[in-house]
């Protein structure tokens, strides 16, 4: 820690903070164009902050694509909302895109580069028909020598999880169903969540498979959607906010393309992802966090639960738990708000939609709202968690663990 | 896609524009007129040998000469070594099953399927492989189950490629 403090003094960097935030509605939205949705987000950050457009020093789109027809959706963003002429760039890392831009917009002003810099995720999905979304989100992973021949589908590469998970732990398919259950309680209580009806594990059971042991409702939908985050130097996060919510750590990491590569759940010592247990250490470490034991420092987590399985190995790859003790804290309904750790209590990219590229920003739109206590009349008093560390996480991966991104709020300042 | 084009043309016949109600939201939609055909294509020249090796009944992974880490899928360069010398060495076939899945909603390119199971299995020589599991009854299929790789014909269209099936 003291080694990290001091690369960080000589370098001159500066502590930044998030100042602004922004969400569109989540679901399909037939209703707008790309550059429209983006900026219900990017509006609503800059009133958010009080900020305008001439503000923004740099514009980050996290922006997947393939299934949308602009090609440059970073540039006709930048039009649209009149950020126009900062640069701007369009950044990917498969469902990590925006957690990948918050990192560029983060170092941005950290370095000094700017002062103000706008991560902005958006994704319109439903511009293609659904079998060509599953056909690009199926390439996601080696496209050659894992989809060329054998067809791999997004749910197909977690459901593999979700198999060596079950083999090792034995887990059953309505433990997975609990956390459905629970995502979809939380995100009938956010405003802005794709699927506001409560379920039951039955619900979760009685769905057809997509690729088995998972069924239509372990997994998210496809969605259409944006949110912006706004991100300051201390000397103009002092300026214009009383409650700036800090960066105070961010972890990234890369697994196999190819899904075959995977030495952790293949060799059946346990079910994982590498890049996420990688991303946490690093993004820990950055914070002066131990890794292990590790909810205690947390007040409240949004992780990538883009299937139910994903959810269960995220509470194990963020070390909350010892490995097969996730499965305890669902038996348990620890991860609801006033368990060991609330987690997705937004509804999480299962109920609350996830627009791929849009996901990350979304995690940290809720996560800040949360530390602000501002959650609880935005969506419902039962969903605010209690803030005592003053500390939240966000966990967003990539594809299936291709890509890892961990980021820490913290109310707190990083250095002194 | 060729059916949402077919709308267009019929709608700008009608209304002189390609713009159409959403099904369920009722939603104007325009549709682009333009369709965007993708087939790719690449190229294989450094690992030409696997596919002769298919041909010949083989699937091939390529080894490392200096530091002998084994590649699969293969590759022609060692990141670790920075050396591009490679032995290939022919798979033996003989695997156990570690995780799979059945793909009930596939792809678009993949429609003509009936659902497909996809394993991944680890390789006596070290190597893991995906590929499909040809298997009758998937209540048969168990952890760590034998099975053996080999290079089939893949119909309906007839390329070689590889898959797996029980061995035990």
């Amino acid at each position: 820690m003291i080694e990290f403090f001091a690369v960080w003094r000589c370098f001159g960097l500066r502590d930044v903070a998030i100042v602004g935030v922004g969400h569109s509605r989540f679901g399909n939205r037939f209703d707008v164009r790309i550059d429209e949705l983006a900026w219900e987000a990017v509006g609503e950050a800059l009133k958010d902050a009080g900020l305008s457009t001439r503000d923004i020093g740099f514009l980050v789109t996290g922006c997947a694509g393939g299934w949308s027809a602009e090609n440059l959706p970073a540039v006709v963003c930048s039009e649209y909302c009149g950020t126009l002429p900062s640069g701007s760039m369009r950044v990917e890392a498969a469902c990590a895109t925006s957690s990948a831009a918050v990192a560029v917009a983060y170092n941005f002003v950290a370095s000094g580069f700017v002062d103000v810099a706008l991560a902005l995720g958006v994704e319109k999905m439903h511009e293609s028909p659904t079998p060509v979304q599953i056909e690009f989100i199926g390439r996601a992973g080696n496209y050659f020598w894992e989809f060329e021949s054998f067809g791999m589908t997004f749910p197909g590469y977690y459901a593999m999880h979700a198999t060596g998970y079950m083999w090792k732990y034995g887990a059953k398919e309505e433990d997975l169903a609990e956390i459905a259950v629970k995502n979809h309680y939380y995100a009938s209580m956010n405003p802005k969540a794709q699927f506001r009806q409560k379920i039951t594990v039955e619900t979760v059971m009685k769905s057809r498979y997509i690729a088995w042991p998972l069924k239509l409702f372990d997994c998210c939908p496809l969605t259409d959607g944006s949110a912006a985050i706004i991100l300051a130097s201390e000397d103009v996060a002092r300026k214009i906010t009383d409650t700036p919510v800090w960066i105070s750590g961010i972890g990234t990491a890369t697994g196999t393309a190819n899904l075959s590569k995977r030495d952790m759940f293949l060799k059946l010592e346990y079910s994982g992802l590498e890049s996420a247990v990688e991303a946490a250490k690093k993004a820990y470490r950055m914070a002066g966090l131990d890794y292990g034991d590790s909810a205690k420092y947390f007040d409240v987590a949004c992780v990538h639960d883009c299937f139910t399985i994903a959810e269960l190995m995220a509470y194990e790859d963020l070390g909350f738990c010892k490995r097969g003790e996730g499965l305890k804290l669902v038996r348990e309904k620890q991860t609801y708000n006033g368990g060991l750790i609330p987690v997705n209590i937004d509804g999480g990219l299962k109920a609350k939609g996830h627009p791929i590229g849009a996901t990350g920003c979304s995690m940290m739109y809720s996560l800040t709202k949360q530390l602000r206590q501002e959650y609880g009349k935005y969506a419902s008093s039962e969903a605010q968690a209690t803030i005592k560390n003053g500390r939240a996480l966000a966990h967003n991966v990539g594809g299936t663990g291709h890509y890892a991104y961990v980021t820490i709020l913290s109310l707190e300042k990083p250095h002194k | 896609m060729s059916n949402l084009g077919e709308i267009a043309k019929k709608v700008i016949e009608e209304k002189g524009l390609p713009l159409m109600e959403e099904a369920k939201t009722k939603l104007p939609l325009y549709i682009s007129v333009r369709e965007l055909p993708l087939r790719f294509q690449f190229g294989i020249s450094k690992i030409q040998k696997f596919f002769d090796g298919l041909r010949e009944g083989k699937i091939y992974i390529t080894q490392c000469k200096k530091c002998g880490e084994k590649f699969f899928p293969p590759q022609a360069d060692c990141p670790k070594c920075l050396t591009s010398d490679m032995d290939w060495v022919p798979l033996s076939g003989e695997g156990e099953l570690v995780t799979c899945t059945m793909i009930a909603v596939k792809p678009s390119t993949y429609a003509h399927y009936k659902d497909y199971i996809v394993g991944i299995a680890q390789m006596k020589e070290g190597v893991r492989v995906l590929a499909w599991l040809n298997v009758d009854d998937p209540g048969k299929i168990k952890p760590r189950m034998k099975v053996k790789l080999s290079v089939v014909k893949r119909e309906p269209e007839g390329f070689l490629t590889y898959e797996f099936t029980p061995a035990e």
